[in-house]
């Protein structure tokens, strides 16, 4: 159980997928001009990544590895599907605001990211509360997005009105303001010393997940690399090194081949 | 020690002009604009609003630079005139009639987003000013475009001129009160003599050079000698419509006093002369194509964009290096 809750609490916390990570940046700063919107697309992608990470952690080992990320398009794609026709049955008006987005749920690299990095190699439980916590991690990202802007901008938060229409900032629920939310929000991370994208030294504290670390945040990931690396050196040259040796065998054999057959044939004109 | 004998290394500038002296050499360039839309706005019309738009958007960009530099603790730049000049600039850029309250929050966009998060005076990606302005366009698009001249709130005479309807109460502009100043419009662009007389100021002081605010306008007015039937209000092309397009709106203020910020122009040459004519092409087609009657604002922050490409595109080859060869 204990791992559940680590993962829990990697996804919304030390790896939030909004503000540490910085991925599935079309739909943050596309879809968050209100809270309701932001949380809408959240929950909408947390029911999508945890269900795939779900099937694709079943399917790890029948997947074969050269069309793995084709395999994991499917799978989402599937959900997505599904879970877009459940929204325009029972939610028709946040299917109408978000729009397109939904589809676009698809090429969300937060979930192909997650299946790439925690779901295909990992048991099913786990992957599941991966899912989850990244998704809650991205649903209060958008929402705190959301709400910064629809206060900014229009004047309410969760479409309850608090601020008369003639002081609302209507630069804010488009599309540049969502450029300076999410900076402005970011900085005060950084400020605080929150974990964040650039503040090197919050994100130190790694999951351990080295295969899912893109850059050499930490020192370790970085030792592991460059092990890594010369390891596959030292097995190359080793590889090269058994190659000549051969090359260099096969030739000693060709070279007293032809010796012999010389041999053989100087014996044969003398006979 | 001894200065006369302190050798320093090159280049040695013995020009005494500084950030603080062309800064507020503009400043007073800007004056006669700054005074003519007060008697024109203020005391014509007897409303106090213009003034303390003036005022209020100065005050409040010093105002923001001293805290922000305070908090931050970074050297102040305040006395330089940099921030002062930008609230002027602003207050230039709204209108008469425009809240308080929203020019304050343009003034604080003006410096805090745009010029001290990207670094304090010299690193500002784009004018101040009219990032600002653009802001608040975006913001608030019904006061900044509603006009009151005469105690008649009414259509400029740009969107006159581009519509062909001349609204009920308001007189067809004419070319004399647009070069005087006697029309609707921002509190700093009406008055296309003042602006020239603080632009001829500038050339007197060399603080400018005709590259820019000269290709700008002859760009513009070639683009709308060739295209400016296409507006519907627009039957035949003459000099007068034209003369009219060049007093109107916010083309002198912007071309002798925006476009040619130090910051946000080319420093090259050939960049110069290439911003004007890419300025101007902008204006022509915002004016022309566009929605709104005005697009100088737009067309200026966009070139401010354009700036590194365009000086690294111009990048002059040094005296004694072999140029590309013509093969």
């Amino acid at each position: 159980m204990n791992v559940c809750v680590e993962r829990l609490k990697n996804g919304i916390i030390t790896e939030n997928p909004t503000f540490v990570m910085m991925l599935g940046m079309c739909p943050t700063l596309a879809v968050t001009s209100s809270a309701i919107n932001g949380l809408g697309m959240g929950l909408t992608t947390t029911v999508v990544l945890t269900l795939s990470n779900v099937f694709i952690s079943l399917l790890r080992k029948v997947i074969p590895d050269k069309v793995r990320i084709p395999a994991y398009i499917v799978v989402v794609a599937s959900f997505v599907t599904m879970v877009q026709l459940l929204l325009k049955a029972y939610l028709p008006f946040l299917d109408s605001a978000l729009g397109v987005y939904i589809p676009l749920i698809v090429v969300n690299c937060i979930i192909l990211g997650r299946a790439e990095a925690y779901a295909g190699k990992n048991p099913v439980v786990p992957s599941l509360f991966d899912g989850l916590g990244m998704g809650l991690g991205f649903t209060f990202g958008l929402t705190c997005i959301g709400i910064c802007r629809e206060i900014l901008g229009a004047g309410a938060i969760f479409n309850v009105q608090f601020i008369p229409e003639d002081f609302h900032i209507t630069f804010f629920v488009l599309a540049p303001g969502a450029f300076l939310v999410l900076a402005c929000l970011t900085a005060v991370q950084n400020k605080l010393k929150m974990p964040s994208a650039t503040n090197v030294e919050g994100a130190s504290t790694c999951s351990g997940v080295c295969a899912g670390c893109a850059g050499s945040a930490c020192a370790a990931n970085k030792g592991l690399k460059e092990a890594e690396r010369v390891a596959k050196k030292a097995e190359e040259a080793k590889k090269r090194a058994e190659a000549a040796a051969k090359a260099k065998a096969a030739k000693e054999a060709k070279a007293a081949e032809a010796a012999k057959n010389a041999a053989a044939g100087a014996d044969k004109k003398e006979g | 020690m001894n200065n006369l004998l302190n050798i320093s290394s090159s280049p040695h500038v013995r020009d005494k002009s500084s950030t603080k002296s062309i800064m507020w050499d503009v400043f007073l360039a800007l004056m006669p604009a700054a005074l003519f839309g007060i008697y024109n706005f203020s005391i014509k019309a007897k409303s106090i609003n213009a003034v303390l738009l003036l005022v209020v958007c100065i005050a409040t960009c010093v105002l923001t630079e001293y805290i922000w530099q305070t908090c931050m603790k970074l050297p102040l730049t305040v006395s330089d005139g940099s921030a002062a000049l930008t609230g002027l600039l602003l207050a230039l850029n709204l209108s008469s009639t425009f809240p308080v309250w929203m020019a304050i929050v343009g003034s604080v966009f003006a410096i805090l987003v745009v010029k001290q998060l990207f670094g304090g005076i010299g690193q500002n990606f784009m004018n101040p000013a009219l990032g600002a302005r653009c802001f608040l366009m975006v913001s608030f698009a019904g006061q900044m475009t509603s006009f009151t001249y005469d105690g008649v709130t009414g259509a400029t005479p740009l969107a006159i001129i581009k519509t062909g309807k001349v609204p009920e109460g308001l007189a067809k502009p004419e070319l004399l009160d647009m070069f005087i100043g006697n029309i609707g419009g921002t509190i700093g662009e009406t008055s296309a003599i003042a602006l020239l007389l603080g632009a001829a100021y500038l050339f007197y002081k060399k603080i400018i050079t005709w590259r820019i605010p000269v290709c700008y306008i002859v760009t513009f007015a070639a683009f709308f000698l060739i295209f400016g039937t296409r507006m519907a209000g627009v039957d035949h092309m003459d000099l007068t419509v034209l003369c009219k397009e060049l007093c109107g709106g916010g083309l002198i203020l912007g071309a002798f006093f925006m476009a040619t910020d130090y910051v946000t122009s080319p420093i090259t040459p050939k960049g110069q002369i290439k911003f004007g004519v890419i300025l101007g092409l902008l204006t022509g087609i915002f004016r022309v194509f566009g929605a709104s009657a005005e697009g100088v604002s737009y067309a200026i922050i966009i070139c401010n964009l354009l700036v590194p490409l365009i000086e690294r595109w111009t990048i002059p080859t040094p005296f004694g290096k072999e140029g590309l060869k013509n093969e």
